[in-house]
């Protein structure tokens, strides 16, 4: 059989790739490109608002690139969760710079559109019906979780990425999608080795990440009936046994299995093989179908409203002190916020986060200096309304300015870098379903359309 | 005692999807893996994170030299508690951990 050949630009379009090795991949005729647009790796508030991560400017920039190498090369373009969360607020966005890109370019194109939104009522009747099954450390959920999420999606598979590039489509602009779909697709429509489509996928997924000089972006997967190749297409980059196999590591809890919609990839007994200096076969990787099919969703929903405040302790006996003093900032304002808001304690919550101390692993922390010259303070309040976690911010904000550590001496003052001191974040969000859903048809929770533009 | 980051070439930690986090252990050689798998118990990855020993899963990859855990992960991304939203700087409180060494 011929073998098939998918070239990704790198990790996620926003991150930038290197044009020349760009070049040096379509010179090796790839029969499609395929780049990722996000993940759930940047947080709630993306999926949670249905907005883009990366720069509307970047994203376009790059885009055209691809968009130029796919009008050259004849060969479809994919795009996976698009605009970062993969919602139809995001799939929107991306048809939009696409359809820019095209008038620009001056190129007539054929569009196929997967969206991957999920109708809560739906799901809330596919719950009823025990077709929505928690995975592992999954948040316990009712029937009304659906209703409580501002966006969910589900991660859509290789079927859905076939159905879309069945379509004859130059360019495939889909909603939320595993990473590996986009990659594994066109492989598996071709009959090359499924383990093979899907190990290959997984390594490729964050673009030249399996090789080094992993910022060059630019990987070939070349797949055929047996296993396949990885070749980084950057001059000075290099794909190795250790640097292939350490990326089925990556973003996985289980080294050995990665889950799919419709199945699971094994690769207990993958075998990797240098080629030459820079690229690496694999074989023996193996694809297990499962009964039923599913696919995984994904909900974000708001959890509150927050005002931040950041102030800054260089005073030695402060920074010394830095705990005591804020452990006793959080004790003073929570009583005044439930005295003077008549907040309940569950209502609100501060927190206090010593950067240059603990902010990281908070009583986790294992190394203590007395050699720190100065500590940020960043102080959270948390509340059901924003009018409320600024009312909580601006009852923090004198204790940051002007606490002492006893009542017996001079008035101190801190550093506040900003005026206003309380920055508003607004609504935040949180991630709140890790379930599949059962699927009779993997079409059922997807929809597909073609746009002829230009 | 020697510090984890002195017997190993690299140590990743990173979110695997927003329920779970994975450290990785890169160990170089056979020789760093074959010690690091009779030094390093599971439960001194359990104290460094303050959770049960039950809750770890751990991999020995031989054939890569690696040694990786999973656990859910410490608080749900970017949930109200949340300190680090890419779950990467968990690596250097692993790396940090004291490691008894028998000659």
């Amino acid at each position: 059989m011929k073998s098939i050949r998918v070239l990704v630009p790198s990790g996620a379009l926003g991150l930038n790739y290197d044009k020349a090795a760009l070049q040096k991949g379509l010179e090796a005729k790839p029969h499609i490109i395929a780049v990722d647009g996000g993940s759930t790796d940047s947080g709630p508030a993306y999926l949670g608002q249905g907005i883009s991560k990366y720069s509307r400017s970047s994203t376009k920039i790059e885009w055209k690139g691809l968009m130029e190498a796919r009008a050259k090369n004849n060969i479809p373009l994919v795009i996976g969760t698009a605009g970062t969360c993969g919602t139809n607020s995001t799939v929107e966005w991306m048809l939009e710079i696409t359809r820019e890109i095209a008038d620009e370019l001056g190129q007539s194109i054929k569009i196929a559109v997967l969206r991957s939104q999920q109708d809560p009522e739906k799901l809330a009747a596919a719950f009823a019906k025990g077709r929505i099954t928690p995975l592992a450390n999954a948040p316990e959920i009712s029937g009304h979780v659906f209703a409580h999420c501002t966006n969910i999606v589900a991660l859509a598979g290789a079927e859905q990425i076939t159905a879309a590039i069945n379509t004859g489509a130059d360019i495939i602009i889909a909603g939320r999608t595993t990473d590996t779909a986009i990659i594994a697709a066109m492989p598996l429509m071709y009959g090359c080795h499924e383990g093979a489509a899907w190990h290959g996928a997984k390594i490729g997924e964050c673009g030249a990440l399996c090789a080094t000089n992993p910022q060059s972006g630019v990987v070939m997967i070349e797949f055929d009936d047996t296993g396949f190749n990885v070749i980084p297409m950057a001059e000075k980059a290099q794909a190795t046994p250790p640097t292939v196999s350490a990326h089925m590591l990556y973003e996985n809890s289980d080294p050995h299995i990665l889950y799919e919609p419709g199945g699971y990839l094994d690769v207990s007994h993958a075998n990797y093989q240098a080629l030459d200096e820079k690229s690496v076969r694999v074989t023996g990787s193996k694809w297990v179908k499962t009964n039923p099919y599913t696919v995984k969703l994904e909900g974000a929903r708001v959890a509150g409203y927050q005002s931040v405040l950041l102030v800054l302790l260089r005073d030695k006996r402060y920074v010394q002190n830095a705990q005591q003093w804020a452990n006793d900032i959080q004790e003073k304002c929570s009583a005044k916020v439930k005295d003077r808001l008549g907040c309940s304690d569950s209502s609100f919550s501060i927190q206090l986060r010593l950067i240059g101390q603990s902010a990281s692993f908070g009583a986790l922390e294992t190394r203590h200096s007395d050699e720190i010259v100065e500590l940020g303070v960043l102080a959270i309040a948390t509340a059901d309304t924003q009018e409320l976690a600024e009312e909580i911010g601006k009852m923090l904000n004198p204790y940051l300015l002007h606490h002492p550590l006893n009542d017996h001496e001079e008035q101190p003052t801190f550093a506040f870098p900003f005026s206003p001191a309380e920055l508003n974040r607004g609504a935040i969000y949180e991630f709140c379903l890790n379930h599949i859903l059962q699927l009779e048809d993997p079409m059922e929770a997807f929809s597909l359309e073609v746009i002829n533009y230009g | 005692m020697v510090e984890l980051s002195q017997m190993v070439q690299k140590i990743r930690s990173k979110n695997a999807g927003p329920f779970w986090l994975t450290i990785d252990l890169f160990c170089g050689t056979q020789s760093a893996y074959s010690t690091l798998v009779a030094q390093l118990t599971t439960r001194q990855i359990a104290g460094a994170f303050g959770v049960e020993e039950t809750s770890i899963k751990r991999f020995d990859l031989p054939s890569l030299n690696v040694i990786t855990f999973s656990l859910p992960r410490p608080q749900i991304q970017g949930s109200v508690v949340d300190r680090d939203m890419h779950g990467a700087s968990w690596a250097a409180l692993i790396s940090e951990l004291e490691i008894v060494s028998t000659p």
